[in-house]
Protein backbone atom coordinates (compact mmCIF):
# COMPACT_ATOMS: atom_id res chain seq x y z
CA UNK A 1 0.00 0.00 0.00
CA UNK A 2 1.32 3.76 -0.83
CA UNK A 3 3.17 4.68 2.53
CA UNK A 4 1.23 7.97 2.81
CA UNK A 5 -2.61 7.19 1.23
CA UNK A 6 -4.76 5.93 4.50
CA UNK A 7 -7.08 4.03 1.68
CA UNK A 8 -6.25 2.81 -1.02
CA UNK A 9 -9.29 0.76 -3.21
CA UNK A 10 -7.87 -1.38 -6.11
CA UNK A 11 -10.18 -2.99 -8.79
CA UNK A 12 -13.52 -2.70 -6.76
CA UNK A 13 -16.90 -4.34 -8.18
CA UNK A 14 -20.22 -4.74 -6.98
CA UNK A 15 -22.59 -7.12 -8.15
CA UNK A 16 -26.03 -7.77 -7.06
CA UNK A 17 -27.31 -10.74 -7.62
CA UNK A 18 -31.46 -10.59 -7.31
CA UNK A 19 -32.59 -13.85 -7.27
CA UNK A 20 -36.06 -13.41 -7.68
CA UNK A 21 -35.71 -11.61 -10.72
CA UNK A 22 -32.92 -14.53 -11.50
CA UNK A 23 -30.48 -11.51 -12.73
CA UNK A 24 -27.26 -9.92 -11.73
CA UNK A 25 -27.37 -6.12 -11.64
CA UNK A 26 -23.35 -4.60 -12.11
CA UNK A 27 -23.00 -1.26 -10.29
CA UNK A 28 -19.64 -0.39 -9.72
CA UNK A 29 -16.30 -1.94 -11.73
CA UNK A 30 -12.82 -2.19 -11.87
CA UNK A 31 -12.74 1.09 -9.16
CA UNK A 32 -9.57 2.32 -8.32
CA UNK A 33 -8.96 5.16 -5.60
CA UNK A 34 -6.38 7.08 -3.56
CA UNK A 35 -7.32 8.98 -0.30
CA UNK A 36 -4.59 11.01 1.82
CA UNK A 37 -4.87 12.26 5.34
CA UNK A 38 -6.25 16.35 5.14
CA UNK A 39 -7.18 15.89 1.02
CA UNK A 40 -10.21 15.11 -0.55
CA UNK A 41 -10.82 12.56 -3.27
CA UNK A 42 -14.00 13.62 -4.88
CA UNK A 43 -15.58 10.42 -7.10
CA UNK A 44 -17.19 11.29 -9.96
CA UNK A 45 -19.48 10.03 -12.27
CA UNK A 46 -22.80 9.96 -14.41
CA UNK A 47 -26.17 8.63 -12.10
CA UNK A 48 -25.88 4.80 -11.68
CA UNK A 49 -21.96 4.63 -12.33
CA UNK A 50 -21.63 3.15 -8.96
CA UNK A 51 -20.73 5.73 -7.08
CA UNK A 52 -22.73 5.28 -4.11
CA UNK A 53 -22.37 1.47 -3.98
CA UNK A 54 -18.50 2.30 -3.40
CA UNK A 55 -19.00 4.23 -0.77
CA UNK A 56 -21.11 1.53 0.48
CA UNK A 57 -18.67 -1.07 -0.34
CA UNK A 58 -16.07 0.73 2.07
CA UNK A 59 -18.41 1.16 4.77
CA UNK A 60 -19.01 -2.38 4.25
CA UNK A 61 -23.13 -2.00 4.15
CA UNK A 62 -22.88 -3.22 1.03
CA UNK A 63 -20.33 -6.84 0.70
CA UNK A 64 -18.37 -6.22 -2.21
CA UNK A 65 -17.95 -8.42 -5.18
CA UNK A 66 -14.17 -8.24 -5.88
CA UNK A 67 -11.40 -5.78 -5.08
CA UNK A 68 -9.56 -4.73 -2.19
CA UNK A 69 -10.17 -1.79 0.40
CA UNK A 70 -7.07 -1.16 1.88
CA UNK A 71 -7.10 0.86 5.17
CA UNK A 72 -4.56 1.61 7.14
CA UNK A 73 -5.13 2.23 11.27
CA UNK A 74 -4.67 4.73 13.52
CA UNK A 75 -2.20 2.35 14.80
CA UNK A 76 -0.52 1.83 11.28
CA UNK A 77 -1.65 -1.58 10.83
CA UNK A 78 -3.11 -2.19 7.51
CA UNK A 79 -6.18 -3.91 6.97
CA UNK A 80 -8.28 -4.99 3.56
CA UNK A 81 -12.14 -3.66 4.63
CA UNK A 82 -12.92 -6.18 1.27
CA UNK A 83 -12.47 -8.84 3.89
CA UNK A 84 -12.10 -7.92 7.31
CA UNK A 85 -14.25 -9.44 9.81
CA UNK A 86 -17.52 -7.94 10.89
CA UNK A 87 -16.20 -7.03 15.27
CA UNK A 88 -13.59 -5.40 13.27
CA UNK A 89 -15.65 -3.12 11.19
CA UNK A 90 -18.24 -2.49 13.72
CA UNK A 91 -14.71 -1.39 15.52
CA UNK A 92 -13.55 0.97 13.14
CA UNK A 93 -16.92 1.97 12.28
CA UNK A 94 -17.32 3.30 15.86
CA UNK A 95 -13.48 4.95 16.29
CA UNK A 96 -12.41 5.99 12.71
CA UNK A 97 -14.50 5.71 9.59
CA UNK A 98 -17.60 7.90 9.52
CA UNK A 99 -20.26 8.10 6.83
CA UNK A 100 -22.73 10.53 6.17
CA UNK A 101 -25.16 8.93 3.65
CA UNK A 102 -27.43 10.30 0.94
CA UNK A 103 -30.43 9.93 3.14
CA UNK A 104 -31.06 9.55 6.89
CA UNK A 105 -31.72 6.83 8.32
CA UNK A 106 -32.59 7.92 12.09
CA UNK A 107 -34.99 5.82 14.22
CA UNK A 108 -37.96 7.96 14.51
CA UNK A 109 -38.32 8.69 17.67
CA UNK A 110 -34.92 10.03 18.75
CA UNK A 111 -34.52 13.82 19.01
CA UNK A 112 -32.03 15.45 16.67
CA UNK A 113 -29.79 15.97 19.46
CA UNK A 114 -29.89 12.57 20.32
CA UNK A 115 -29.23 10.81 17.18
CA UNK A 116 -26.07 13.62 16.31
CA UNK A 117 -24.59 12.59 20.01
CA UNK A 118 -25.17 9.17 19.22
CA UNK A 119 -21.30 8.27 18.36
CA UNK A 120 -19.72 9.94 21.27
CA UNK A 121 -22.11 8.54 23.73
CA UNK A 122 -20.45 5.09 22.04
CA UNK A 123 -16.95 6.33 22.44
CA UNK A 124 -18.14 7.13 26.07
CA UNK A 125 -17.53 10.74 25.82
CA UNK A 126 -19.11 11.99 29.19
CA UNK A 127 -22.85 13.23 28.26
CA UNK A 128 -22.85 16.58 29.19
CA UNK A 129 -19.67 17.21 27.22
CA UNK A 130 -20.89 14.89 24.41
CA UNK A 131 -24.33 16.97 23.94
CA UNK A 132 -22.26 19.99 24.48
CA UNK A 133 -20.31 19.43 21.72
CA UNK A 134 -23.85 18.11 19.64
CA UNK A 135 -25.10 21.81 19.79
CA UNK A 136 -21.84 23.33 19.27
CA UNK A 137 -22.38 21.01 15.28
CA UNK A 138 -25.66 22.07 15.27
CA UNK A 139 -24.88 25.82 15.67
CA UNK A 140 -22.47 25.64 13.06
CA UNK A 141 -24.35 23.87 10.65
CA UNK A 142 -27.08 26.42 11.03
CA UNK A 143 -29.86 24.30 11.96
CA UNK A 144 -32.60 26.25 14.51
CA UNK A 145 -32.65 25.59 17.99
CA UNK A 146 -35.74 25.08 17.84
CA UNK A 147 -35.48 22.09 15.84
CA UNK A 148 -33.04 20.54 18.33
CA UNK A 149 -35.11 18.50 20.65
CA UNK A 150 -37.45 17.18 18.31
CA UNK A 151 -37.35 14.52 15.56
CA UNK A 152 -35.69 14.94 12.66
CA UNK A 153 -38.35 12.46 11.05
CA UNK A 154 -40.34 15.60 9.62
CA UNK A 155 -37.47 17.89 8.80
CA UNK A 156 -37.04 19.10 5.40
CA UNK A 157 -34.20 17.37 3.03
CA UNK A 158 -32.02 19.88 3.72
CA UNK A 159 -32.27 20.25 7.79
CA UNK A 160 -32.04 16.35 7.65
CA UNK A 161 -28.76 16.54 5.79
CA UNK A 162 -27.15 19.04 7.95
CA UNK A 163 -28.26 16.44 10.55
CA UNK A 164 -26.69 13.68 9.01
CA UNK A 165 -23.69 15.56 8.87
CA UNK A 166 -23.93 16.85 12.31
CA UNK A 167 -23.74 12.71 13.61
CA UNK A 168 -21.20 11.98 10.64
CA UNK A 169 -18.72 14.38 11.73
CA UNK A 170 -19.22 14.71 15.36
CA UNK A 171 -17.33 11.70 16.55
CA UNK A 172 -13.86 13.29 14.38
CA UNK A 173 -13.14 10.25 11.86
CA UNK A 174 -10.02 10.15 10.53
CA UNK A 175 -12.01 8.67 7.37
CA UNK A 176 -15.08 10.40 6.38
CA UNK A 177 -17.08 8.99 3.42
CA UNK A 178 -19.84 11.68 2.43
CA UNK A 179 -22.08 10.73 -0.22
CA UNK A 180 -23.78 14.42 -1.54
CA UNK A 181 -23.71 15.85 1.95
CA UNK A 182 -25.10 19.26 -0.28
CA UNK A 183 -27.81 17.91 -2.80
CA UNK A 184 -30.56 19.66 -0.50
CA UNK A 185 -28.99 22.31 1.08
CA UNK A 186 -29.41 25.91 -0.53
CA UNK A 187 -26.32 28.04 -1.59
CA UNK A 188 -26.07 30.00 2.34
CA UNK A 189 -26.32 26.27 3.97
CA UNK A 190 -23.77 24.85 1.41
CA UNK A 191 -21.61 27.13 2.20
CA UNK A 192 -21.19 26.78 5.98
CA UNK A 193 -20.74 23.34 5.01
CA UNK A 194 -18.36 23.85 2.33
CA UNK A 195 -16.51 25.73 5.27
CA UNK A 196 -16.48 22.99 7.84
CA UNK A 197 -15.26 20.62 5.23
CA UNK A 198 -12.55 22.81 4.96
CA UNK A 199 -11.80 22.89 8.37
CA UNK A 200 -11.87 19.11 8.47
CA UNK A 201 -9.19 18.77 6.04
CA UNK A 202 -6.76 20.92 7.96
CA UNK A 203 -7.40 19.02 10.89
CA UNK A 204 -6.20 16.07 8.75
CA UNK A 205 -9.01 14.07 8.38
CA UNK A 206 -9.19 12.25 5.10
CA UNK A 207 -12.66 12.61 2.96
CA UNK A 208 -14.23 10.35 -0.11
CA UNK A 209 -16.75 12.31 -1.14
CA UNK A 210 -19.78 12.34 -4.00
CA UNK A 211 -20.95 15.97 -4.75
CA UNK A 212 -24.09 16.70 -6.63
CA UNK A 213 -22.27 20.24 -7.93
CA UNK A 214 -19.02 19.65 -10.43
CA UNK A 215 -18.47 23.28 -8.67
CA UNK A 216 -17.94 21.87 -5.23
CA UNK A 217 -15.04 19.36 -7.05
CA UNK A 218 -13.45 22.02 -8.21
CA UNK A 219 -13.60 23.90 -5.16
CA UNK A 220 -12.67 21.18 -2.46
CA UNK A 221 -11.16 17.83 -4.20
CA UNK A 222 -7.12 17.32 -3.74
CA UNK A 223 -7.94 14.29 -6.26
CA UNK A 224 -10.53 13.63 -8.96
CA UNK A 225 -11.51 9.70 -9.69
CA UNK A 226 -13.98 9.52 -12.46
CA UNK A 227 -15.88 6.06 -12.81
CA UNK A 228 -17.99 4.83 -15.76
CA UNK A 229 -21.19 1.93 -15.23
CA UNK A 230 -20.29 -0.79 -15.49
CA UNK A 231 -22.26 -1.10 -18.93
CA UNK A 232 -20.75 1.67 -20.25
CA UNK A 233 -17.43 0.40 -19.34
CA UNK A 234 -18.15 -3.14 -20.79
CA UNK A 235 -19.22 -1.24 -23.79
CA UNK A 236 -16.03 0.53 -24.23
CA UNK A 237 -14.43 -2.58 -23.28
CA UNK A 238 -15.88 -4.31 -26.46
CA UNK A 239 -15.29 -1.55 -28.49
CA UNK A 240 -11.70 -1.57 -28.08
CA UNK A 241 -11.87 -5.27 -28.60
CA UNK A 242 -13.49 -4.55 -31.76
CA UNK B 1 -14.04 -6.49 22.92
CA UNK B 2 -13.94 -9.94 24.11
CA UNK B 3 -15.98 -12.73 23.66
CA UNK B 4 -18.75 -13.89 25.71
CA UNK B 5 -20.37 -16.23 23.94
CA UNK B 6 -19.20 -18.84 21.70
CA UNK B 7 -21.74 -21.35 20.18
CA UNK B 8 -20.57 -23.96 17.49
CA UNK B 9 -22.81 -26.60 15.57
CA UNK B 10 -25.95 -26.26 18.29
CA UNK B 11 -28.85 -28.71 17.14
CA UNK B 12 -32.36 -29.70 18.47
CA UNK B 13 -35.03 -31.92 17.26
CA UNK B 14 -38.49 -33.15 18.38
CA UNK B 15 -39.37 -36.39 17.53
CA UNK B 16 -37.75 -40.00 17.56
CA UNK B 17 -35.37 -38.88 14.70
CA UNK B 18 -33.71 -40.95 11.57
CA UNK B 19 -30.54 -40.98 10.14
CA UNK B 20 -32.18 -38.94 7.09
CA UNK B 21 -33.69 -36.00 9.37
CA UNK B 22 -31.06 -33.71 8.65
CA UNK B 23 -30.65 -34.23 4.88
CA UNK B 24 -34.12 -34.29 4.07
CA UNK B 25 -35.01 -31.42 5.65
CA UNK B 26 -33.66 -27.79 5.32
CA UNK B 27 -34.10 -24.56 3.22
CA UNK B 28 -33.51 -26.45 0.36
CA UNK B 29 -36.13 -29.04 1.23
CA UNK B 30 -38.46 -26.11 2.13
CA UNK B 31 -39.60 -28.15 5.51
CA UNK B 32 -38.36 -28.58 8.96
CA UNK B 33 -40.48 -31.55 9.64
CA UNK B 34 -38.49 -35.00 8.62
CA UNK B 35 -40.67 -36.95 5.22
CA UNK B 36 -39.63 -40.20 6.69
CA UNK B 37 -40.27 -39.80 10.58
CA UNK B 38 -41.94 -37.43 11.54
CA UNK B 39 -39.19 -35.76 13.41
CA UNK B 40 -39.08 -31.82 13.65
CA UNK B 41 -35.52 -30.34 12.92
CA UNK B 42 -36.10 -27.47 15.18
CA UNK B 43 -32.23 -25.93 14.99
CA UNK B 44 -29.36 -27.34 13.30
CA UNK B 45 -25.87 -26.22 12.96
CA UNK B 46 -26.06 -23.34 14.61
CA UNK B 47 -22.66 -21.34 15.39
CA UNK B 48 -22.12 -17.60 16.15
CA UNK B 49 -20.32 -15.44 18.56
CA UNK B 50 -21.35 -13.16 20.76
CA UNK B 51 -19.01 -10.09 21.97
CA UNK B 52 -18.75 -8.28 25.39
CA UNK B 53 -21.25 -5.40 25.04
CA UNK B 54 -22.95 -6.24 21.56
CA UNK B 55 -26.46 -6.80 20.27
CA UNK B 56 -26.80 -10.25 18.07
CA UNK B 57 -30.60 -9.95 15.72
CA UNK B 58 -31.78 -13.37 14.84
CA UNK B 59 -34.81 -13.21 12.28
CA UNK B 60 -36.69 -15.52 10.70
CA UNK B 61 -40.42 -16.72 9.84
CA UNK B 62 -42.51 -18.43 12.72
CA UNK B 63 -40.87 -22.10 13.17
CA UNK B 64 -37.58 -21.35 11.96
CA UNK B 65 -35.74 -22.17 14.91
CA UNK B 66 -35.20 -18.83 16.59
CA UNK B 67 -36.53 -19.17 19.95
CA UNK B 68 -34.87 -22.91 20.10
CA UNK B 69 -31.71 -21.43 19.87
CA UNK B 70 -32.35 -19.34 22.59
CA UNK B 71 -34.24 -21.64 25.05
CA UNK B 72 -31.46 -24.03 24.69
CA UNK B 73 -28.81 -21.89 25.77
CA UNK B 74 -30.97 -20.59 28.39
CA UNK B 75 -31.20 -23.71 29.63
CA UNK B 76 -34.86 -23.62 29.11
CA UNK B 77 -34.78 -26.92 26.88
CA UNK B 78 -32.05 -29.05 26.43
CA UNK B 79 -29.88 -29.30 22.73
CA UNK B 80 -29.19 -33.00 21.18
CA UNK B 81 -25.80 -31.55 19.91
CA UNK B 82 -23.52 -28.51 19.79
CA UNK B 83 -21.65 -26.90 22.20
CA UNK B 84 -21.71 -23.10 24.01
CA UNK B 85 -19.00 -21.96 26.01
CA UNK B 86 -19.96 -18.72 28.27
CA UNK B 87 -17.00 -16.72 29.01
CA UNK B 88 -17.71 -14.69 32.09
CA UNK B 89 -14.17 -12.34 33.05
CA UNK B 90 -11.66 -15.12 34.15
CA UNK B 91 -13.96 -18.05 33.78
CA UNK B 92 -15.28 -20.34 30.87
CA UNK B 93 -18.44 -22.57 31.13
CA UNK B 94 -19.14 -25.28 28.56
CA UNK B 95 -22.97 -24.58 28.99
CA UNK B 96 -24.18 -28.15 27.89
CA UNK B 97 -21.34 -29.93 30.44
CA UNK B 98 -22.69 -28.13 33.22
CA UNK B 99 -25.01 -30.12 36.00
CA UNK B 100 -28.38 -29.04 36.61
CA UNK B 101 -27.02 -26.98 40.30
CA UNK B 102 -24.45 -25.30 37.91
CA UNK B 103 -26.91 -24.00 34.91
CA UNK B 104 -29.60 -23.23 37.67
CA UNK B 105 -26.65 -20.98 38.88
CA UNK B 106 -25.60 -19.29 35.93
CA UNK B 107 -29.42 -18.92 35.01
CA UNK B 108 -30.37 -17.12 38.12
CA UNK B 109 -26.73 -14.90 38.25
CA UNK B 110 -25.54 -14.41 34.97
CA UNK B 111 -28.32 -14.91 32.59
CA UNK B 112 -31.79 -13.63 31.72
CA UNK B 113 -34.42 -14.34 29.46
CA UNK B 114 -37.12 -11.51 28.53
CA UNK B 115 -40.32 -13.97 26.96
CA UNK B 116 -42.62 -12.15 24.19
CA UNK B 117 -45.21 -14.41 26.61
CA UNK B 118 -45.10 -12.17 30.04
CA UNK B 119 -46.69 -15.29 31.58
CA UNK B 120 -43.46 -17.37 30.98
CA UNK B 121 -41.15 -14.68 32.24
CA UNK B 122 -43.63 -13.56 35.39
CA UNK B 123 -45.47 -15.18 38.06
CA UNK B 124 -49.09 -14.23 37.85
CA UNK B 125 -49.65 -15.14 41.42
CA UNK B 126 -47.26 -12.28 43.04
CA UNK B 127 -47.11 -8.90 42.91
CA UNK B 128 -45.00 -7.05 40.28
CA UNK B 129 -42.66 -6.52 42.89
CA UNK B 130 -42.39 -9.52 44.48
CA UNK B 131 -41.65 -10.91 41.14
CA UNK B 132 -38.66 -8.78 41.07
CA UNK B 133 -38.03 -9.99 44.78
CA UNK B 134 -37.53 -12.99 44.07
CA UNK B 135 -35.18 -13.44 41.68
CA UNK B 136 -33.59 -11.27 43.79
CA UNK B 137 -33.90 -13.93 46.51
CA UNK B 138 -32.73 -16.92 43.73
CA UNK B 139 -29.54 -14.79 43.25
CA UNK B 140 -28.80 -14.55 46.88
CA UNK B 141 -30.47 -11.10 48.32
CA UNK B 142 -31.59 -12.00 50.99
CA UNK B 143 -31.73 -8.45 53.58
CA UNK B 144 -35.40 -7.42 52.95
CA UNK B 145 -34.54 -3.71 52.97
CA UNK B 146 -32.13 -3.72 50.46
CA UNK B 147 -34.60 -6.11 48.76
CA UNK B 148 -37.30 -3.40 48.67
CA UNK B 149 -35.13 -0.34 47.21
CA UNK B 150 -33.52 -2.43 44.78
CA UNK B 151 -36.81 -3.69 43.29
CA UNK B 152 -38.18 0.44 43.46
CA UNK B 153 -34.66 1.78 41.80
CA UNK B 154 -35.90 -1.26 38.79
CA UNK B 155 -39.03 -0.17 38.73
CA UNK B 156 -38.25 3.55 38.11
CA UNK B 157 -35.66 2.81 35.80
CA UNK B 158 -38.02 0.61 33.93
CA UNK B 159 -40.79 3.45 34.25
CA UNK B 160 -43.41 1.76 36.12
CA UNK B 161 -44.82 3.91 39.00
CA UNK B 162 -42.95 2.00 42.11
CA UNK B 163 -45.99 2.63 43.92
CA UNK B 164 -47.81 0.30 41.88
CA UNK B 165 -45.39 -2.63 43.18
CA UNK B 166 -47.49 -4.23 45.39
CA UNK B 167 -50.12 -5.00 42.45
CA UNK B 168 -50.32 -8.32 40.77
CA UNK B 169 -49.29 -8.14 37.17
CA UNK B 170 -52.81 -8.84 35.65
CA UNK B 171 -53.34 -5.49 36.86
CA UNK B 172 -50.78 -4.12 33.81
CA UNK B 173 -50.93 -3.38 30.75
CA UNK B 174 -48.75 -5.84 28.42
CA UNK B 175 -46.25 -2.75 27.59
CA UNK B 176 -45.98 -2.55 31.73
CA UNK B 177 -46.24 -6.53 31.94
CA UNK B 178 -43.06 -6.58 29.61
CA UNK B 179 -41.54 -3.58 31.74
CA UNK B 180 -42.05 -5.27 34.52
CA UNK B 181 -39.98 -8.46 33.34
CA UNK B 182 -37.09 -6.23 31.75
CA UNK B 183 -37.10 -4.69 35.42
CA UNK B 184 -36.91 -8.67 36.83
CA UNK B 185 -34.42 -9.70 34.10
CA UNK B 186 -32.09 -6.50 35.06
CA UNK B 187 -32.08 -6.70 39.06
CA UNK B 188 -29.28 -9.10 38.47
CA UNK B 189 -27.22 -7.05 36.17
CA UNK B 190 -27.12 -9.93 34.44
CA UNK B 191 -23.75 -10.11 31.48
CA UNK B 192 -26.21 -12.03 28.76
CA UNK B 193 -29.97 -11.22 28.57
CA UNK B 194 -31.51 -12.80 25.89
CA UNK B 195 -35.28 -11.39 24.38
CA UNK B 196 -37.38 -13.21 22.73
CA UNK B 197 -40.45 -11.11 21.01
CA UNK B 198 -40.69 -8.58 23.57
CA UNK B 199 -42.17 -6.37 21.30
CA UNK B 200 -44.98 -8.34 19.42
CA UNK B 201 -48.16 -7.86 19.79
CA UNK B 202 -47.55 -4.44 21.28
CA UNK B 203 -48.85 -0.56 20.37
CA UNK B 204 -46.72 0.69 17.84
CA UNK B 205 -45.76 3.54 20.41
CA UNK B 206 -45.21 1.00 23.27
CA UNK B 207 -42.78 -0.68 21.05
CA UNK B 208 -41.07 2.40 20.45
CA UNK B 209 -40.91 2.79 23.69
CA UNK B 210 -39.83 -0.53 25.12
CA UNK B 211 -36.98 -0.50 22.39
CA UNK B 212 -35.89 2.68 23.67
CA UNK B 213 -35.56 1.14 26.95
CA UNK B 214 -33.58 -1.70 25.93
CA UNK B 215 -30.85 0.56 24.06
CA UNK B 216 -30.57 2.64 27.05
CA UNK B 217 -29.67 0.01 29.36
CA UNK B 218 -27.55 -1.65 26.45
CA UNK B 219 -25.47 1.94 26.83
CA UNK B 220 -25.79 2.08 30.45
CA UNK B 221 -24.60 -1.24 31.59
CA UNK B 222 -23.14 -2.82 28.61
CA UNK B 223 -24.86 -5.88 28.64
CA UNK B 224 -24.60 -8.29 25.75
CA UNK B 225 -28.01 -9.19 24.24
CA UNK B 226 -29.81 -11.42 22.01
CA UNK B 227 -33.02 -10.38 20.26
CA UNK B 228 -34.92 -12.82 18.85
CA UNK B 229 -37.66 -11.44 16.58
CA UNK B 230 -39.76 -11.71 13.32
CA UNK B 231 -39.79 -7.70 12.88
CA UNK B 232 -37.29 -6.36 10.59
CA UNK B 233 -37.66 -2.43 12.39
CA UNK B 234 -36.62 -4.17 15.39
CA UNK B 235 -33.21 -5.43 14.19
CA UNK B 236 -32.05 -2.37 12.42
CA UNK B 237 -33.05 -0.10 16.03
CA UNK B 238 -31.11 -2.20 18.05
CA UNK B 239 -28.41 -4.75 16.72
CA UNK B 240 -25.01 -4.50 15.03
CA UNK B 241 -25.60 -8.22 13.88
CA UNK B 242 -27.90 -10.42 12.91
CA UNK B 243 -28.56 -14.17 12.17
CA UNK B 244 -31.42 -14.86 9.53
CA UNK B 245 -32.57 -18.31 10.18
CA UNK B 246 -34.97 -20.92 7.74
CA UNK B 247 -36.50 -24.03 8.64
CA UNK B 248 -33.83 -24.63 11.83
CA UNK B 249 -30.88 -23.44 9.77
CA UNK B 250 -28.77 -20.10 9.54
CA UNK B 251 -28.82 -19.23 6.36
CA UNK B 252 -27.43 -15.92 6.23
CA UNK B 253 -25.42 -13.53 8.65
CA UNK B 254 -23.84 -10.43 8.62
CA UNK B 255 -23.52 -6.74 10.24
CA UNK B 256 -27.17 -5.79 10.16
CA UNK B 257 -27.11 -3.00 7.84
CA UNK B 258 -25.48 -5.09 5.26
CA UNK B 259 -28.31 -8.05 5.96
CA UNK B 260 -30.90 -5.21 5.38
CA UNK B 261 -29.37 -3.26 2.54
CA UNK B 262 -27.60 -6.21 0.52
CA UNK B 263 -28.84 -9.48 1.51
CA UNK B 264 -27.62 -11.88 -0.09
CA UNK B 265 -29.58 -15.40 -0.13
CA UNK B 266 -32.58 -15.50 -1.64
CA UNK B 267 -35.05 -15.98 1.38
CA UNK B 268 -33.71 -12.65 3.05
CA UNK B 269 -34.22 -10.67 -0.28
CA UNK B 270 -37.25 -11.64 -0.23
CA UNK B 271 -37.98 -10.98 3.45
CA UNK B 272 -36.58 -7.18 3.15
CA UNK B 273 -38.59 -6.68 -0.03
CA UNK B 274 -41.76 -7.47 1.61
CA UNK B 275 -41.17 -5.56 4.42
CA UNK B 276 -40.62 -2.47 2.55
N1 LIG C 1 -41.53 -28.61 22.58
C1 LIG C 1 -41.67 -28.81 21.27
N2 LIG C 1 -42.17 -29.96 20.79
C2 LIG C 1 -42.29 -30.17 19.45
N3 LIG C 1 -41.94 -29.29 18.51
C3 LIG C 1 -41.43 -28.12 18.93
C4 LIG C 1 -41.27 -27.80 20.32
N4 LIG C 1 -40.75 -26.56 20.43
C5 LIG C 1 -40.57 -26.12 19.17
N5 LIG C 1 -40.98 -27.04 18.27
C6 LIG C 1 -40.93 -26.93 16.81
O1 LIG C 1 -39.62 -26.51 16.46
C7 LIG C 1 -39.67 -25.56 15.39
C8 LIG C 1 -38.97 -24.27 15.81
O2 LIG C 1 -39.72 -23.63 16.83
P1 LIG C 1 -39.31 -22.27 17.51
O3 LIG C 1 -40.21 -22.02 18.66
O4 LIG C 1 -37.86 -22.30 17.80
O5 LIG C 1 -39.59 -21.25 16.33
P2 LIG C 1 -39.40 -19.67 16.27
O6 LIG C 1 -38.41 -19.41 15.20
O7 LIG C 1 -39.09 -19.12 17.60
O8 LIG C 1 -40.83 -19.22 15.77
P3 LIG C 1 -41.81 -17.96 16.22
O9 LIG C 1 -41.35 -16.80 15.41
O10 LIG C 1 -43.19 -18.43 15.77
O11 LIG C 1 -41.68 -17.79 17.69
C9 LIG C 1 -41.16 -25.38 15.03
O12 LIG C 1 -41.46 -26.22 13.93
C10 LIG C 1 -41.87 -25.86 16.31
O13 LIG C 1 -43.15 -26.34 16.00
N1 LIG D 1 -28.97 -2.32 -2.61
C1 LIG D 1 -29.04 -2.48 -3.93
N2 LIG D 1 -29.63 -3.60 -4.46
C2 LIG D 1 -29.67 -3.79 -5.80
N3 LIG D 1 -29.17 -2.93 -6.71
C3 LIG D 1 -28.57 -1.80 -6.25
C4 LIG D 1 -28.48 -1.51 -4.84
N4 LIG D 1 -27.82 -0.33 -4.69
C5 LIG D 1 -27.51 0.11 -5.93
N5 LIG D 1 -27.96 -0.78 -6.88
C6 LIG D 1 -27.78 -0.64 -8.32
O1 LIG D 1 -26.40 -0.42 -8.59
C7 LIG D 1 -26.24 0.58 -9.62
C8 LIG D 1 -25.41 1.76 -9.10
O2 LIG D 1 -26.11 2.45 -8.09
P1 LIG D 1 -25.46 3.58 -7.17
O3 LIG D 1 -24.20 3.07 -6.56
O4 LIG D 1 -26.49 4.11 -6.26
O5 LIG D 1 -25.10 4.67 -8.28
P2 LIG D 1 -24.69 6.23 -8.15
O6 LIG D 1 -24.47 6.57 -6.72
O7 LIG D 1 -23.44 6.32 -8.96
O8 LIG D 1 -25.82 6.99 -8.77
C9 LIG D 1 -27.68 0.95 -10.06
O9 LIG D 1 -28.02 0.14 -11.17
C10 LIG D 1 -28.51 0.59 -8.85
O10 LIG D 1 -29.85 0.31 -9.23
MG1 LIG E 1 -25.78 7.73 -5.37
MG1 LIG F 1 -40.33 -17.97 18.94
ZN1 LIG G 1 -36.22 -38.47 10.24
Amino acid sequence: MNTHAILEVKNFSKLFFLHEQGKAIPSSHGVNIMVYPGKLTALTGPTGAGKSSVLNGIYRTYLPSSGEILYRRGNGEVIDLAMADEHSIIDLRRREIGFVTQFLRALPRQSTLDVVVQPLYRLGVDRQQARQQARDLLSALNLPERLWEISPATFSGGEKQRVNLARGLIAKPRLLLLDEPTASLDSNTAESVIDLLQQLKQQGIAMLAIFHHPELVTRLADEVVAIDSAAATENSIKENVL
Amino acid sequence: MDKVLSVTGLGKCYGKGCPLCITATGPEHDTNLCPYCGTVVAAHDVSFDLHEGEILGIIGESGSGKSTAVKCLYFDDAPDSGEAVFHDGEQSHALFDLNAAQQRRLRNHRFSMVYQNPNLGLNFGISAGGNIAERLLMSDMLDYARIRKRVKELLSRTEVLPSRMDELPKNFSGGMQQRVQIAKALSTNPPLLFLDEVTTGLDLSVQAAILDLILEIQQELSTSMIVVTHDLGVIRSLTNRTLVMKYGRIIEAGLTDQVLEDPQHAYTQRLVASAL
